[in-house]
């Protein structure tokens, strides 16, 4: 049903950290690899062994770089899903009811039993987390892992999206951002989580951990000094056996 | 309609029938794998969270294993080449006859010149079994692909410290502050890098890169380092002197677990020059602090004088620390010197340097843990310096990059950070002292093996090996005056030597998973054409060569045999302490792969096949008294080999029973064991072993009753390196083993006995105002080397590559978005498209390796985008230099391990705005694929 | 956005309908009987052949039945509603004229008003989505119900009313045109607001998350080179009004000029369509560092 829920009970979702991601694509294969033979039908590769194949995946790792005025440039990994938004804008323009966010924990999901693969929600997500499966016609998107979240065949410790057990680094951190003191929550309160483009008024509930400031950029391009460069402990070249005997000596 | 009519989800669907635990190899890395099965296909890889190498994660290579297991471009049975070489023409055959063909090649060499048979294997983890048969069939070449990898750092890493940054060791995750990482894109340790990386972030620990390019580790790195491409060594060696300058080195330490204080012999004129003071029993000596006598270093309770001299015999001998004081204070060492080189701030190299020093010193670690050196001396505590440094293929991969190596893991040592809480801590085997190594053979006997192992580390001149007459006794020239100590070999020196007949000619080349027509060939364009190049009777100049891969690589349409391997899920393999294995600094460790799926071609796994070639050809240790085969395959060899009594191929549930610990008689359920352990066997080091182990009396006891040594071996830190001095002396004109003239001066440089900076020589050989610019390759972490092209979800991320150029280029060549380059070095020209990068080092650019691919080949479309629009930076890199106005090509490599100089390469650059037709150039007729083409679509899971 | 032929016929044909519709319903012109049918069977035509087409646009539209049980929220689920009582109750007025040759005013009146409403929720499909700021202006439904009445008056012979709709019409596209140039910077989005990057200084796309082509970038990320819109754009504004009114309000009227009138108005009602679609820049391009 393509109304939002007044409120959710939770708001599950990820904390994704832009200053730990190495931009290895872990995350976007194994959750192709996961989604494509459980929640819905496969994630298809069209073109697969051709000229340009095209393929629908949940989540895709871009890279950017950001660069100031005379100072060094910075590269940073950017994964990107659903964001499981509270205001999400993909099911309410949903027609058939097939886009719903769901009531108990804010996961958003597309019902294939009546998506009639027009592209409308696609259309109306800002960050690009839809992708329409182009062998079978029906929209995809991040389920959340809801079929390992909340798993009874999966042990109890793995259940948590196929992206964040993959992920090498540990930068996809995973919980209810209802909850104040979830571990996302407290690790976006922390480091300083952000949404994106808020302007859209989506309410994402994901939350990126922007990167840490950087030794070499500073706001004067400089190469900040976070300790002295050492003082010469030998009075000078010759001094060195001096020394030594003395530090020898103290051993 | 009620508000909230939610479809009911079953969440919690069956996720399959059945885990079978395995091992990963979609890389080297070894990761442990849980396999679910549904209806006996394979629906879904996740990591295992007991493994001790990836403790759950998983890389995007193993996520896509599934993609690589059905992969359209998998071979289905032995077959034997129909058209001309490069063409892709070919026959399936059976594998008796494959056997039969193979037989009648190597019978007749091996009766009559075991030489004539090279074998070379690439990117496999069973160098234990192809060496020993190799052995056990008489040729002198063999050798794994290590030589244009990363023997730089293996061996630098061995002669200096008994073992290297890479997979001999790893950073203290848990307890470091501050990480330096030089060169590394994604490196072995794929897995356990990024967690470690990830551990550090959690634990605010400082992370430093040292890189050229800012991407992927260096991009999360606190701190960045956009280091001019070869200058390493230069920077390193700063960041000494400005610690020795500032007294900042652990002496202690120095004195006790290294041979800072070995007295050396500076008498110039001596035979003996630069070598230490022995004893009567050969033993090193120092300068006893307390009588002022020299003494053997490893006696208990002294303690060495490093700041005295020993006259003797009318020669004044040094301790080593004087002589890196005087060569690492010398002002050409400084900052200021050496900054415009590296292309880095003076402020930026004293900072990192007081960084290091604060980090060593001031936030030293303490566990209160006792333990007993093999002195005999008790220790209270474990003392810890945080530091920890991590290096490969960026440092390595040049022609410097042996001594940079060293410099790298001397600066460590000079910071007492190896194998101490929060340092680097080695891994199972290792420590392992180079005294520990065997030396290289190549006695060669006509129809009987070979008189030791090919490979090892030469302890001085009389080591090389040479014929009678000088000449090399390899084909790949290895351990000779040239390159001594090439530890790994030269494989990628092997076809280009094959088809010159330099230094002799070969009979049948034998290569076993390399891609060598492609991608792991320097100089591809011309290496294609050596393996199709005919005489003048029309016979091919290399006349054989058998091929055993797993899938139709580009290799394969040049071979004129092949041996169809299994995929990774289909065989039992052995990652085993003799090789390569997947330890940990806490614990010993190795693991299977069993087949997990049976294969469903006439394709036999390559390691069973070998042996049952072994067999046929009746090598020793492959039969039985009565000539009939000694192992069925390759499970019964991992089961019953045994290397020396009670040490086999894997260490763990040995002796009947299954107890047995490194030691033990073979176990017919061993196998099962390892399934039932999930794929793998573990071992704890005792808590009170586990840090100084060199030197840990309690680990070298352990060590030895896990059959990692026969006898304890605790040894000091090589700073000096005495074998070297040795081939200096040689150089010199001493000793009964001399080089030839034109290598005189080479080897007085190159061989100093403390590391030592060079200009890597492409850039001293090309006129760099024509060459101004420095080009590199990376591994995408979602690639490994060709293999990724063939699967249908990796090939979506990296199908094409683009040459990425510095703001700097990019705004002096007006590059705008969407324009290509031709890009010229002094041997070749490729023309590519361009993406600007910032985040790079002004001089360089470069691309993601082996992304381009052959029209043709990997089962793929002939218009695929690989072929089409990506490309190889290896058509602009030789395997030999410039002439160098001596009428002679020198190769292009280290000049002490024979390293391929890979990122040495010196290009110019030109703008030829877009490219209408998007093509890359140069571009190949289209090879045959023997296996068909993929299907046009694919929707994986739709069985479940 | 993809400028799917699908979409551009959509639009474009059922607004001519429609807008047919509402000048039927409401008696303009008064037939009956063959006349009616005639022009009845061209409203039908357009809006269902329009409709049908849309449907071209779908990837399972075995679920397409669906689409009509969401008219609480979602605006497409509305505009089949819409358009399905339109056609009902446009039928019932329509049959009363050409079989009963008589008029059910009520029932026309009511008609004209769907025909216009489905117009309006046609056109809030794609002015409701503020990923696409040229289309989320309050004059995107103003544009379209223009259209529509301009359209629909052309074909049903309203020949003042036309001329001086599309006259309306030109400078209404025209202006929406300058207004929609300005619509995503004024809209506030760019890529430092997508990746929230921003504070790290000028930010870049240096390498996408794919080498080849995917759903995202076909359907959303479509770039229009400047000249070749601008070019469109005269076309557009030339045949789309300027001509047909000239037509209409200068020559003498004669079918063969009428329908003269009515092809330039074709050519510039499916131009301007397609850079409806083409120009629309979607936000996610922010990702992608095109736009
Ligand atoms: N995903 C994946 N993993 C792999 C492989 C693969 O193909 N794919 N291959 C495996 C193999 S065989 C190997 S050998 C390892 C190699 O692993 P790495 O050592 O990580 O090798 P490269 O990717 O070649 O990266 C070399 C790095 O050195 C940098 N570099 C180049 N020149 C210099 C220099 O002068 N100074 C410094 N400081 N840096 C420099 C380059 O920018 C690059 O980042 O990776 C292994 N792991
Ligand atoms: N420009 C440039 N070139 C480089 C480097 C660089 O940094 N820059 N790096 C160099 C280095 S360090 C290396 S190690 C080389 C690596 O280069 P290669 O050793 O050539 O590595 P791959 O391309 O992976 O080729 C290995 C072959 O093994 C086959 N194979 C895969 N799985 C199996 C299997 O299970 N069984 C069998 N029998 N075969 C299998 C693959 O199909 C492939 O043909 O590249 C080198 N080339
Ligand atoms: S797996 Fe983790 S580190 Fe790798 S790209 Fe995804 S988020 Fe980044
Ligand atoms: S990210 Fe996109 S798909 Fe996900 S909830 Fe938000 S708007 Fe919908
Ligand atoms: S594509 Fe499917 S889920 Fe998306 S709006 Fe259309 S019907 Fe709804
Ligand atoms: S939560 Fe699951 S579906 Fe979503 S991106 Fe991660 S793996 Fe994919
Ligand atoms: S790093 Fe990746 S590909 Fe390599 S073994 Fe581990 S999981 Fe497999
Ligand atoms: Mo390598």
């Amino acid at each position: 049903m393509t109304a939002l829920p007044a409120k959710t009970a939770k708001k599950l979702g990820l904390a994704i950290d832009l200053d730990t991601c190495v931009g290895c694509h872990a995350c976007v294969i194994n959750c192709k690899e996961w989604n494509t033979s459980n929640y819905g039908v496969p994630l298809s590769d069209v073109n697969a062994y051709g000229a340009a194949p095209v393929g629908t995946f949940l989540n895709r790792v871009h890279t950017f770089e950001a660069k100031s005025e005379g100072c060094n440039a910075q590269t940073v990994h950017f994964p990107k899903s659903c964001l499981h938004c509270e205001d999400a804008p993909c099911v309410t323009v949903c027609p058939t009811g097939a886009s719903y966010k769901r009531s108990e924990d804010g996961i958003v999901l597309v019902n294939e039993d009546k998506c009639m693969g027009c592209g409308l929600c696609a259309w109306a997500c800002p960050y690009g987390a839809r992708e329409l499966d182009q062998l079978a016609g029906v929209m995809k998107k991040c389920t959340l892992c809801i079929d390992r979240i909340y798993n009874e065949n999966i042990p109890e410790i793995d259940r948590v999206p196929a992206c964040v057990r993959t992920c090498p680094a540990g930068a996809r951190h995973f919980g209810d951002f209802a909850d104040p003191d979830s571990n996302v929550s407290k690790l976006s309160a922390e480091r300083g989580g952000i949404a994106l483009m808020e302007a859209q008024g989506t309410r994402p509930v994901n939350r990126y951990l922007p990167p840490r400031p950087k030794t070499d950029i500073t706001g004067e391009g400089k190469i900040a000094v976070s300790a002295p460069a050492l003082a010469p402990g030998i009075p000078e070249p010759g001094g060195f056996l001096g020394w030594l005997d003395k530090a020898l000596e103290k051993l | 309609m009620p508000a909230f009519d939610q479809p009911a989800l079953d969440t919690s669907p069956k996720v399959s029938d059945e885990i079978r635990k395995t091992t990963c190899y979609m890389c080297a890395c070894r990761c442990g794998i849980n396999v679910h099965m549904q209806n006996g296909k394979v629906k879904y890889i996740e990591g295992n969270r007991d493994h001790p190498v990836n403790k759950g994660v998983l890389c995007a290579k193993g996520s896509a294993g599934i993609m690589q297991h059905y992969a359209p471009s998998r071979l289905k049975a032995p077959m034997k080449r129909v058209g001309e070489r490069g063409e892709g023409k070919f026959e399936e055959i059976t594998w008796d006859e494959a056997f039969g063909i193979a037989e009648s090649w190597l019978r007749p060499i091996r009766e009559t010149n075991p030489e004539k048979l090279a074998f070379f294997t690439g990117r496999d983890q069973s160098q234990s079994l192809t060496s020993w048969w190799a052995q056990a069939f008489g040729t002198p070449n063999y050798a794994a692909h290590g030589g244009f990898c990363s023997v730089n750092m293996a061996a630098a890493g061995i002669y200096t410290m008994g073992g290297a940054f890479w997979e001999f060791g790893a950073p203290d995750w848990e307890r470091s502050k501050l990480f330096m990482i030089f060169g590394v894109a994604e490196d072995h340790d794929s897995n356990p890098i990024k967690i470690g990386i990830g551990k550090l972030k959690a634990n605010g620990a400082k992370i430093i890169g040292v890189n050229p390019i800012r991407t992927g580790y260096n991009a999360v790195a606190d701190e960045w380092v956009g280091i001019t491409p070869g200058t390493d060594g230069l920077f390193i060696l700063a960041l000494i002197h400005e610690l020795f300058k500032a007294g900042k080195i652990d002496l202690d330490y120095l004195s006790r677990y290294t041979n800072a204080p070995f007295l050396v012999n500076g008498d110039e004129k001596s035979p003996e020059h630069g070598l230490f003071l022995r004893d009567g029993d050969g033993k090193p000596q120092v300068l006893d602090r307390a009588t002022g006598k020299p003494v053997a270093f490893d006696k208990k309770g002294i303690k060495a004088d490093m700041a005295g001299t020993w006259r003797h015999a009318g020669a004044t001998h040094r301790p080593v620390l004087q002589l890196m004081a005087e060569k690492y204070l010398s002002p050409d060492h400084a900052p200021e010197k050496v900054a415009e080189t590296c292309g880095i701030a003076v402020d930026q190299i004293k900072r990192i340097a007081a960084e290091l020093a604060h980090v060593a010193f001031e936030e030293e670690i303490v566990i209160d843990q006792p333990w007993t050196d093999w002195k005999g001396e008790k220790h209270a505590q474990m003392i810890g310096r945080p530091v920890t440094f991590h290096a490969m293929r960026g440092i390595s991969a040049h022609s410097n990059g042996f001594q940079t190596c060293r410099a790298l893991h001397v600066l460590q040592i000079l910071l007492g950070s190896v194998e101490v809480p929060g340092g680097f801590r080695f891994k199972p085997p290792y420590p392992k002292p180079v005294e520990a190594h065997p030396k290289p053979h190549a006695g060669v006997n006509p129809g009987a093996a070979l008189n030791g192992p090919h490979l090892g580390f030469v302890r001085g001149p009389e080591d090389l090996l040479l014929k009678e007459d000088g000449s090399p006794s390899r084909i790949d020239k290895a351990f000779t005056w040239e390159n001594p100590m090439s530890s790994h070999g030269l494989m990628h020196m092997v076809i280009s030597n094959a088809h010159a007949g330099d230094p002799y000619k070969i009979d049948t080349l034998f290569m076993y998973m390399a891609n060598m027509s492609w991608n792991s060939s320097m100089n591809t364009g011309e290496v294609m054409k050596m393996l199709t190049d005919k005489d003048a009777s029309g016979d091919y100049v290399i006349p054989r060569i058998i091929y055993s891969d797993a899938y139709s690589s580009e290799m394969v349409a040049f071979a004129d045999l092949i041996l169809p391997d299994t995929t990774y899920l289909e065989r039992h393999d052995c990652i085993s302490l003799l090789d390569r294995p997947i330890c940990e600094a806490d614990a010993a460790a190795d693991s299977i792969r069993w087949p997990v799926v049976e294969p469903d071609r006439d394709v036999r796994g390559f390691q069973s096949a070998l042996i049952q070639l072994g067999s046929r050809l009746g090598l020793p240790g492959m039969v039985n008294k009565d000539g009939s085969a000694k192992f069925a395959d390759y499970a019964d060899y991992i089961q019953n080999h045994e290397r020396r009594p009670g040490v086999g191929p894997l260490a763990g549930f040995r002796g009947p029973d299954g107890t047995g610990k490194g030691r033990g008689a073979p176990n017919p359920n061993q196998i099962q064991a390892y399934i039932d352990n999930g794929g793998f066997w573990v071992d704890h080091i005792p808590e009170g072993s586990a840090f100084f182990k060199p030197w840990n009396a309690d680990y070298q006891d352990w060590a030895v009753s896990r059959g990692i040594y026969d006898a304890p071996q605790p040894y000091v830190f090589s700073l000096y390196v005495e074998t070297m001095q040795k081939f200096r002396l040689a150089a010199e004109g001493h000793g009964d083993h001399q080089p030839p003239e034109h290598l005189r001066e080479q080897l007085k440089t190159a061989m100093d006995p403390l590391p030592v900076w060079w200009p890597p020589f492409e850039g001293t050989l090309v006129d760099t105002a024509e060459y101004p610019y420095h080009a590199l390759t990376q591994r995408p972490m979602a690639m490994y080397h060709s293999w990724g092209t063939q699967n249908a979800w990796l090939r979506q991320l990296h199908g094409a590559n683009p040459l990425f150029v510095s703001g700097e280029i990019s705004e002096s060549h007006g590059f705008k978005p969407g324009d290509w380059a031709r890009v010229t070095s002094h041997h070749g020209e490729i023309t590519v498209p361009v993406v600007r990068m910032d985040a790079l080092n002004g001089k360089t650019m470069w691309t993601w390796n082996a992304i381009g691919k052959r029209a043709g080949a990997w089962a793929l479309q002939e218009d695929a985008i690989e072929a089409k629009r990506g490309f190889l930076m290896n058509y602009l890199i030789n395997e030999l230099l410039p002439e160098r106005g001596d009428g002679m090509r020198w190769s292009n490599s280290d000049p002490i391990t024979g390293q391929a100089a890979w990122f040495d390469l010196r290009v110019k650059i030109a703008n030829i705005g877009p490219k209408p037709d998007g093509i890359s150039l140069p571009q190949h007729l289209a090879q045959q694929s023997p296996v068909g083409k993929g299907p046009k679509n694919v929707a994986y899971g739709e069985d479940f | 956005m993809h400028p799917a032929p699908s979409v551009i016929i959509f639009t474009a044909l059922s607004g001519l309908g429609f807008g047919m519709m509402f000048f039927l319903g409401f008696g303009l012109p008064m037939v009956t009987g063959w006349g009616a049918f005639w022009y009845y069977l061209t409203a039908y035509a357009l809006a269902v052949g329009g409709l049908l087409a849309s449907t071209l646009h779908l990837g399972n539209p075995k679920n397409a039945i669906h689409a009509f049980s969401q008219w609480r929220t979602s605006w497409l689920s509305r505009e089949g509603v819409a358009a399905v009582i339109t056609l009902l109750v446009t039928a019932i007025h329509a049959i009363g004229l050409i079989f009963l040759a008589e008029r059910f005013q009520i029932v026309g009146w009511i008609s004209g008003a769907l025909a216009l409403a489905t117009v309006f929720t046609t056109s809030k499909i794609y002015n409701q989505l503020k990923t696409v700021p040229r289309w989320n202006m309050p004059l995107t439904p103003i544009l379209f119900l223009t259209y529509a009445l301009a359209g629909g008056a052309l074909l049903t012979g309203q020949i003042t009313t036309a001329a001086v709709l599309l006259l309306v019409l030109t400078g209404l596209q025209v202006a929406v045109w300058q207004m929609g140039d300005k619509a995503f910077g004024a809209a506030g989005h760019n890529i430092a607001t997508a990746t929230g990057l921003g504070n790290l200084g000028k930010v870049r796309l240096l390498e996408g998350p794919h080498s080849s082509p995917n759903y995202l970038l076909t359907e959303m990320v479509y770039v229009v080179g400047r000249k070749h819109a601008m070019k469109l754009r005269a076309i557009a504004s030339v045949t789309l009004g300027l001509v047909p009114a000239a037509i209409l309000l200068v020559l003498p009227f004669n079918p063969a000029l009428a329908a003269f009138a009515v092809l330039s108005h074709f050519i510039g009602l499916f131009a301007a369509r397609w850079l409806f679609f083409a120009e629309a820049e979607h936000v996610v391009g922010l990702y992608y560092d095109k736009r």
